[in-house]
């Protein structure tokens, strides 16, 4: 109880002494370590041998005897580091047509007036509810008749454009003094330089914000890629997962299992572990992506 | 200039207005057209895979053929009425509904805990949230595969560690009375981060004077709550359970991996249902028909926030 006193030292002095927000504290810190139990078992099963016997798969002591023959086996079976590849393509594929477009769209709201401004807007605003996942079906047609059925382009292509990115870079447009603009406008820069020299350098917050969101909801994307991939070494990270999880599953080894799943999401957890405050800003921005 | 004015000559006033309201029209429409070149590539991909999908779901509906080779036959409402009578949709259906509110309100409530705990920011709190926001990050699918093991019967992880605790040992995702409540733990987990954040931000909102005189009129931790707090985090409520319950619609990876809809179409949801119509049935009509009554009903909802996401996004 002294180590949760201190922790409301700082509280207001009529507030110090209630019982019942440090009971939710509680409450909560015993949640958030359930909450860490999958993990921590993740990593401890990865390391375990398959000595230790399926009963001892459970338990969540280390082993004493730590051994990277998981990794290895999950690396060699798996087919891995193709995956990491195609993932990598696909989030960056999407990432840089995204930039391109998001900042166009974006500019095109925040400086510009047309006719047909508010339909236009409600056409962007309503891409933010029609979740591009249940379009699966049609769009994977379209897919196919494009000839990209069963491509990294095929997977990333619904994605190219952004109404949550087009709005994000809008705003961050929009609060950028127009008094520079001029100043380069009196140089005779022309749109596309004034875009790319002034508004774009003077973005670069939001557009982090924005591939943290991005890169994030794509590496995780599963339904539309098993949709599209049809060849097993096209598939993304988590396609090749799925896959590997059923024929592991088969043997039981769930040693082998954790080490996949470790490698899948390792990447993203150091990133955001490094990134922590960027990561809950840029999610706190992000609501329906 | 001259030739900007012709109303001074007289031939050109006696010439029809519609030429000149042409004219105001063209000129306008000019001085927008660099605009529409900037958001002509976003234009083209939102028409292509957002209403282009849109108009092709209604379509598709309206048709239908036998085998994936044979001739498409229209077949006007048959498919629709097809996926009504479905005991299979209506299946999905149900379960979807108890899927979403099972997993909204956990979640929210949660996330609201979560929120309270740890608003104010110091080192502890920081970790605390890092360690709740952990599962957001990563794929349903890999969520999925750790899950598995935890449901694991006899030797997985909850049976290892409570099963001692229970008579019988459950199936937890072999029993069809148990496996959608399995699947809806692992939602509850992987979300509940991710809505504090929100309800995190909108408790900065609350005015401190406010709070601060409730103190001191002795106003207790759930008076505060229920009359100062709350009413203050109405629209932060209306936001995040629209997003559970589109997410309760189509972030349902872990079916396909875990059960894939079963035991006994038990976890069978509605966009699983979708799937198997397009991919294992080859039936794009009833599939069509399937997305486009999801679609109405999900769109029933937004349309319930559309004015509140309009606001957030800056307006027109």
């Amino acid at each position: 109880m002294k180590l949760i006193d201190r922790l409301y030292k700082d509280a207001p002095l009529a507030t110090r002494n209630e019982i019942t927000p440090k009971l939710g504290f509680l409450l909560t810190v015993l949640l958030a370590i359930v909450w860490l139990i999958p993990f921590l078992w993740m990593v401890v099963a990865t390391l375990r041998p398959a000595s230790d016997g399926i009963n001892a798969m459970a338990e969540l002591m280390p082993s004493l005897k730590p051994t990277l023959d998981n990794v290895r086996d999950a690396w060699e079976i798996g087919d891995f580091p193709r995956y990491t590849i195609n993932t990598t393509i696909i989030c960056t594929g999407i990432l840089l047509v995204q930039f391109v477009t998001i900042t166009l769209a974006g500019f095109a709201f925040a400086r510009l007036n047309f006719v047909g401004k508010t339909l236009i807007f409600y056409l962007f605003l309503m891409q933010l509810m029609l979740v591009p996942v249940l379009l699966i079906v049609p769009n994977l047609s379209l897919v196919a008749q494009l000839g990209l059925y069963d491509t990294l382009t095929g997977v990333m292509m619904p994605f190219f454009a952004s109404a949550f990115g087009t709005f994000l870079m809008r705003q961050a447009f929009e609060a950028i003094p127009t008094e520079l603009e001029d100043a380069a406008l009196i140089d005779g820069a022309s749109l596309l330089q004034r875009i790319r020299h002034i508004y774009v350098p003077l973005s670069m917050p939001s557009f982090s914000a924005f591939a943290i969101i991005s890169v994030t909801s794509h590496w995780n994307d599963f339904l539309w890629p098993l949709m599209v991939i049809n060849s097993p070494d096209k598939r993304p990270l988590t396609v090749g997962l799925s896959v590997f999880t059923k024929t592991a599953e088969g043997t039981q080894a769930w040693g082998t299992i954790a080490a996949g799943t470790l490698m899948v999401v390792a990447p993203l957890l150091v990133v955001f572990l490094i990134f922590q405050k960027r990561f809950i800003s840029s999610f706190v921005t992000s609501g329906i992506k | 200039m001259s030739l900007a004015e012709p109303a001074a000559l007289p031939v050109a006033t006696s010439a029809a207005p519609r030429l000149h309201v042409l004219k105001r029209f063209m000129g306008r429409f000019k001085a927008s057209l660099p605009a529409y070149l900037l958001l002509l590539p976003s234009l083209v991909f939102l028409a292509l895979f957002t209403y282009g999908a849109m108009g092709r779901v209604l379509v598709d509906a309206l048709y239908q053929r036998a085998t994936p080779k044979a001739p498409v036959r229209f077949v006007g409402f048959e498919n629709i009425s097809a996926v009504l009578a479905d005991p299979a949709f209506a299946g999905a259906v149900v379960n979807n509904l108890i899927y979403a509110v099972g997993t909204a309100v956990p979640s929210i409530a949660l996330a609201l805990l979560f929120a309270l705990a740890l608003s104010r920011t110091h080192a502890v709190n920081s970790a605390l949230r890092a360690a709740l926001f952990l599962p957001v990050l990563i794929p349903m699918v890999a969520a999925s595969a750790l899950f598995l093991f935890i449901f694991l019967p006899n030797v997985g992880l909850l049976d290892y560690y409570i099963g001692r605790l229970l008579p019988v040992l459950p199936n937890w995702l072999g029993d069809p009375d148990i496996a959608l409540y399995a699947i809806m733990v692992i939602t509850i987990w992987k979300n509940a981060g991710y809505y504090m954040l929100f309800f995190l931000a909108g408790l900065q909102a609350v005015p401190e004077d406010v709070m601060e005189a409730a103190h001191l009129d002795g106003a207790g931790p759930y008076m505060r709550l229920r009359h100062i707090i709350l009413p203050e985090l109405k629209p932060t409520f209306l936001f995040v359970t629209v997003i559970a319950i589109l997410n309760a619609v189509t972030q349902v990876d872990h079916v396909f991996v875990m059960t894939q809809g079963g035991p006994s179409n038990a976890t069978n949801l509605v966009l699983f249902y979708i799937y198997q119509q397009s991919v294992e049935h080859y039936d794009i009509g009833k599939a069509s028909a399937a997305t486009l009554l999801t679609l109405a009903a999900l769109m029933g909802l937004t349309a319930l926030s559309f004015r509140t996401m309009a606001n957030r996004e800056g307006g027109p």
